[in-house]
């Protein structure tokens, strides 16, 4: 370690390609930005073979731009927190007295940052990129992060299709020193994209992460941004009381479920906007089962009498106390319950018992949302054979007997405003189809019956034995 | 290089000193850094006296803490009652080569881009608090060590001050890596190993890897009934065995 310290330390020398920093080797420079320069770098003595590696060399301007340096710290602390396939995986850092950097996996390929250009995008398109992005959005905020700086620069792409979030400059992990918490006197964020409680200064609420999403796909949607590009405080704050142009306004193929979701992830109040991103990805993969309000049907801007009235309660709007402790409080609040209901074999006192556990699950989070869901068995040859009417009105069946099994439930708990959803699954390995449907949507906790008769469960075997094997999530298996 | 374990307000506790020790070894530490306050408060002085000599004999960083000072010269004429009878109760318990161990620790130790000390950096003698932000900052002006490893307040706490001015306060969980960033000074509160107050029983410590410039806070739960036992026994006053047991 430097005996001594440097704080703003003069800038390092320039870098150039071929040289060697602790072990890396430079190869070509990627992006020279106004933040940081990126470099394709390869470890010494690595194979071709080897993870791809960039080196993001920040940019310091006579050693004391305090946004870029501050950035960089807090990129650097927090990348070693995060794992799995949404972030580029962390290797290295350098010690800023000497020569500062991160070297990380490098994610090949353009950011989402053109597909803005070609805006408005097919309607399949923006739900593809909603889906996957809150997908990946939500396992960051399960790893404690909020980014605070989503949009389409930040967000690439894997081979595969899985969502990668980059540059964690302006996040907020719940369990490391906030640095940039007392830094700046100006709200942090990229202008377009920053929810109104970032504009006013908070910094821990995951669901800022959904409205920068819903400004996202709005954009994506209509080729406009819904609240402008601003560049004053001022003009920041317009968003707490003016509303967004409906989408379908700009355009009349966009449907109402999808102008519900995004008007949904625009609501200026957090509690208002979906509680987590899982349950906003179930809402994008299954359009079908979205609750419409009155927000798909809007038509146009709220008149000047309520955009005055909006703006004058924003006056006092400054601080609010039900701001949640961080991502994962929020997410803990917010789970996704999945109730496995056989409705066509389990006993009337398994079902019974059944809905009884999932009912003191809901009444004890008020904030879950439950995704009733069946499994229709196909043959396991002719999966892909079209429907027949006999197979339409199975599947009828089966979710009118869903709905049926929920009823006392969604009544007891009033579970409007889509927190209620149903599913019937068509597959002929149930416990796979089951774990499959929990894991693509995030789902946190599966209440599901034992199969009661001894003779069908030994011809049979037992399907929640199966979930409890390969489930990542909790299992609750319930017996009458 | 090394793994330093960093233990602060040990305040005569074996229980909690040997579970802390014990939590540390495991950690894969290979060194130690005691901010202070070995006695009062609590039953077994000796031999955490002992055990700090043992640690230092093999390397290990010590500093005096007010407590220790209070012991070696005895008490002063304004202490109040109990104060004044647990620390004539340490020095009664302690052999003479256990008060000259005492007597011979520095007010602070600097190596490296580290400072330890037992209060304060800008009058170690005078044992006013780092409470706050505010005091934090008047801390980290008075060193030009990047990092500051002190004692003294028995809540955990990490605070930080940027090369504009700017300082932060944080609240650590237990278990987290904490990378201590470059481009900024650091104040570390590890918490009282002794006699933790912010409401958990379980001991305080901190782990802090100079190499990779990482640092850990643990919480770690110990037979506090029995370092209670031991201190009702040893008839010192009540309250500081109740307050062990809620940590308050």
């Amino acid at each position: 370690m430097a005996s001594e310290p440097a704080p703003g330390a003069g800038a390092p020398a320039a870098l150039t390609a071929g040289q060697v920093i602790d072990g890396f080797h430079l190869g070509e420079r990627l992006h020279q930005g106004g933040m940081a320069n990126l470099w394709s770098v390869t470890r010494e003595g690595e194979g071709t073979d080897a993870m791809p590696l960039i080196m993001k060399v920040p940019r310091i301007k006579g050693g004391e731009d305090p946004a870029t340096i501050v950035g960089y710290e807090v990129e650097q602390m927090l990348l070693p927190a995060l794992s799995g396939p949404h972030v580029p995986k962390f290797v290295a850092r350098g010690d800023f007295t000497r020569q500062p950097y991160i070297v990380m996996e490098r994610i090949p390929g353009p950011s989402l940052r053109p597909r803005l250009d070609a805006a408005p995008l097919a309607i399949d398109e923006v739900i593809e990129i909603g889906s996957r992005v809150a997908t990946a959005l939500h396992d960051l905020h399960r790893q404690r992060l909020v980014h605070l700086d989503i949009k389409p620069s930040n967000i690439m792409f894997r081979s595969d299709g899985t969502a990668v979030l980059v540059d964690f400059g302006l996040s907020r992990h719940d369990q490391l020193p906030d640095l940039l918490e007392e830094e700046f006197t100006l709200p942090m964020g990229t202008g377009p994209y920053m929810s109104p409680e970032q504009v006013q200064f908070i910094r821990n609420d995951p669901r800022s992460d959904l409205f920068a999403l819903g400004v996202m796909l709005y954009h994506f949607a209509t080729g406009a941004r819904p609240f402008g590009a601003p560049n004053s405080v001022r003009g920041l704050r317009r968003r707490l009381y003016v509303d967004p142009v409906p989408p379908r306004a700009l355009r009349a193929d966009c449907p109402p479920w999808l102008q519900e979701v995004i008007l949904k992830c625009l609501e200026v109040r957090p509690e208002r906007r979906y509680q987590s991103a899982a349950q906003l990805a179930l809402d994008l993969q299954n359009p079908g089962q979205v609750a419409l309000t009155a927000r798909a049907e809007r038509s146009r801007q709220n008149g000047a009498l309520k955009t005055f009235k909006r703006w004058f309660f924003a006056l006092g709007a400054e601080a609010r106390s039900d701001a949640p402790l961080g991502a994962v409080s929020q997410l803990m609040k917010s789970p996704i319950i999945l109730a496995a209901v056989d409705v066509d074999h389990a006993a009337a006192g398994l079902l019974e018992q059944l809905r009884e556990t999932v009912r003191r699950i809901m009444v004890t989070e008020p904030g879950a949302r439950l995704a009733c869901v069946s499994v229709m068995k196909t043959a396991r040859l002719g999966i892909d054979e079209k429907l027949d009417d006999a197979g339409q009105s199975r599947h009828v069946t089966q979710l009118v007997g869903l709905k049926h099994w929920a009823r006392p439930i969604s009544k007891t708990l009033d579970l409007g405003d889509g927190r209620l959803t149903f599913h019937v699954l068509e597959a002929s390995d149930p416990a796979a189809a089951i774990v499959e449907f929990a894991t693509r949507n995030q789902v946190d906790h599966i209440v599901m019956g034992a199969r009661g008769a001894s003779t069908l469960r030994r011809y049979l075997g037992s399907v929640s034995s199966q979930v409890v094997a390969q489930s990542d999530c909790t299992v609750t298996v319930v017996r009458a | 290089m090394s793994r330093i374990a960093i233990l602060t307000d040990l305040h005569a506790n074996r229980e909690a000193v040997q579970a802390v020790l014990d939590h540390a070894a495991a950690q894969r530490v290979d060194r130690y850094a005691l901010l202070g306050d070995f006695v009062g408060y609590g039953a077994d002085p000796g031999w955490v006296v002992d055990r700090a000599r043992e640690l230092v004999a093999r390397g290990a960083i010590a500093v005096l803490g007010n407590h220790d000072a209070a012991v070696v010269r005895g008490p002063l004429p304004s202490m109040r009652p109990d104060p004044r009878y647990v620390v004539e109760w340490s020095r009664a318990r302690l052999a003479p080569a256990q008060l000259d161990f005492l007597a011979s620790l520095p007010l602070t130790h600097e190596e490296g881009d580290a400072l330890y000390v037992h209060a304060n950096a800008w009058a170690p003698g005078d044992w006013e608090y780092v409470q706050n932000r505010s005091e934090a900052v008047r801390s980290l002006h008075a060193t030009n060590r990047r990092l500051s490893f002190c004692g003294h307040m028995h809540e955990p706490r990490l605070y930080h001050l940027s090369a504009v001015g700017k300082a932060g306060e944080f609240l650590p969980a237990p278990g987290v890596v904490i990378p201590l960033t470059g481009l900024r000074q650091w104040l570390v509160i590890p918490g009282s190993a002794g006699q933790p107050r912010d409401g958990d029983p379980a001991a305080c410590y901190a782990v802090f890897d100079d190499q990779r410039s990482e640092l850990t806070y643990w919480r770690v739960p110990y037979d506090t009934e029995t370092a209670g036992a031991k201190i009702r026994a040893a008839q010192l006053p009540q309250r500081l065995a109740e307050r062990l047991l809620d940590g308050e």
